[in-house]
């Protein structure tokens, strides 16, 4: 299986207030469990079933996925800047494992 | 062949159809279309978003792939592709996105990115080459290619180029398959017109490799001409055959002129 | 192309009626569910058969997918985000799919706005369904049509 390699994007800096953007991208097949190899065996379902973001470790958001997201799992959303800090990305996947990813924004 | 016209005003537009797509006029004279346009531009917005979208384009990730690959030492020489490539490849690397295929002094015949990133492997590092549609080489293609991007395609179809390029062309229009169709049946007679459901492109490979949504992947031009071939019912050729490099130049120059956009997304 | 999407009041007999009345389209610029049973009930679950309310959800989807692998959905919800006043939680949901379940989204007042964008995988032509939750236990919805088309020559 591909490796599972995050792209994420959170401004560097904001100021105090704005609303900012952030979009995650991972690279995961998101096997549904429904469709076929070659052979004709299902491949059986395996997905990122959840994403956090958490920011200064408290959890901001949460996406809650199901098979019928796509292939390589998209996510944009919006926060409020209000102080400096660390945010940390969390991808649960069918099973457990997690990967992770960490941005810091600086906000004057 | 007989494509019927489908209404445009059905549809949602795309920038081919409402006039705002950008229009390259070829400048060869030989060239058998009055206008050059991307596989961009016939894609409604859904498609075009993801692709302006770094972090949005899942084709990044298999470009970052090829970035970790590109400073990676293997092989018996101790040496990363970046160290050893500009040598291997006889231009510089913010160029090689918009002139391969590409004659090569060394190989005496033109080559694709492909072969000329394994000759590289084997002779400068004396690494294993990478099977032609392999995530490190799609990963590794994507990310070179990826250093001309917004360039204009310019590759070189006269010298010693020359005999490739006449046997792109006769294979460009040549008919193949069950179906008894070639290339130019749909990207030259038909762009713009719809086959089923999707609107047909001029078949340029600017963006290549790209993703596809059929694919849910990245993928080359010999998977697409090979793709293209199974639909025709035609036995396609393996990958890296010379003829799909052949073909893979003359599709190339067909679009000299447009952006290199690797790595694009298409539907 | 955007849809936008203003839903007006739905009372609590016409959501009981909708969830009971699968394929009768009853209600004026309200399409049943024809293919929605399952829509309806996780709707009824979630919601525990309260009605459904008005505001404003700003719904971003295409008007024609040119392929069911990646369809964009993002919506747009007008909440001041306050501790007082905010969105709880999102439900996106498909009618036409295997299962209706598309994702789910838990929002918090840090955010400072309600709105997410992710893509989807439709198997064909259906009505796409948010649901959005307030912190106060109430309700309001939003949905809009895609048309999916099957292309993609070329292997």
């Amino acid at each position: 299986m591909a490796k599972i390699k995050p792209r994420v994007k959170v401004p560097k800096s904001a100021a105090a207030g704005d609303i900012v953007e952030i979009k995650a991208l991972i690279s995961h097949p998101m096997h549904t469990g429904r469709a076929k190899d070659k052979k004709g065996n299902k491949i059986p379902r395996k997905i990122i079933n959840k994403f956090v973001a958490s920011f200064e470790g408290q959890d901001v958001f949460t996406a809650n996925f199901e098979p019928a997201v796509s292939a390589n799992p998209y996510i944009a959303f919006p926060f409020k800047a209000s102080k400096s800090g660390a945010f940390t990305f969390t991808w649960v996947e069918d099973g457990g494992a997690e990967y992770t990813a960490s941005k810091k924004m600086t906000v004057a | 062949m007989a494509f019927s016209l489908a209404a445009g005003a059905a549809f949602a537009k795309t920038p081919y159809h409402d006039g705002t797509a950008e229009v390259i006029t070829p400048t060869d004279k030989n060239h058998p279309l009055g206008e050059i346009v991307s596989g961009y531009d016939f894609r409604k917005a859904m498609i075009r978003d993801v692709q302006d979208d770094d972090f949005a384009n899942p084709a990044m990730l298999v470009a970052d792939h090829g970035e970790e690959l590109w400073d990676t030492v293997d092989g018996s020489a101790g040496k990363s592709l970046s160290q050893v490539f500009e040598g291997c490849a006889e231009v510089p690397l913010d160029v090689v996105g918009s002139v391969y295929p590409r004659y090569h002094n060394a190989a005496g015949k033109v080559i694709s990115l492909e072969q000329v990133i394994n000759m590289c492997r084997e002779t400068a590092m004396g690494a294993k080459p990478y099977k032609w549609e392999s995530r490190d080489m799609l990963g590794i293609t994507a990310y070179i290619r990826m250093q001309a991007r917004g360039s204009r395609v310019n590759v070189a179809v006269d010298g010693p180029a020359a005999a490739a390029f006449e046997r792109g062309k006769e294979l460009y229009y040549t008919r193949v398959g069950q179906l008894d169709m070639s290339c130019a049946h749909c990207h030259e007679d038909n762009y713009g017109n719809y086959i089923r459901a999707d609107m047909l492109s001029q078949g340029n490979i600017n963006g290549f490799p790209l993703y596809r949504l059929k694919w849910n992947g990245v993928g080359s031009t010999h998977r697409r001409f090979r793709g293209c071939m199974k639909n025709i019912r035609a036995t396609p050729l393996p990958y890296g055959h010379e003829d799909y490099v052949a073909l893979e130049l003359y599709t190339a120059w067909r679009g000299n002129g447009l952006k290199v956009e690797t790595p694009a997304y298409r539907n | 192309m955007k849809q936008t999407k203003q839903f007006s009041t739905i009372s609590r007999r016409q959501a009981l009626a909708m969830l009971g009345a699968a394929g009768v389209a009853a209600f004026a610029g309200v399409p049943a569910y024809a293919d929605g049973a399952a829509v309806a009930a996780k709707i009824k679950g979630l919601t525990g058969g309260k009605s459904v309310g008005e505001g404003t959800i700003e719904l971003d989807l295409p008007e024609i997918a040119e392929n069911g692998n990646a369809v964009k959905v993002a919506f747009s919800i007008d909440s001041p985000m306050t501790a007082d006043n905010y969105v709880k939680a999102v439900h996106v949901m498909a009618d036409g799919n295997p299962t209706p379940d598309v994702a789910s989204f838990n929002f918090t007042p840090a955010m400072g706005a309600c709105s997410a964008s992710t893509r989807m995988r439709l198997a064909k032509t259906q009505n796409i369904v948010v649901l959005a939750e307030m912190n106060d236990g109430s309700f309001k919805q939003a949905q809009a049509t895609v048309k999916v088309t099957i292309g993609g020559c070329g292997g």
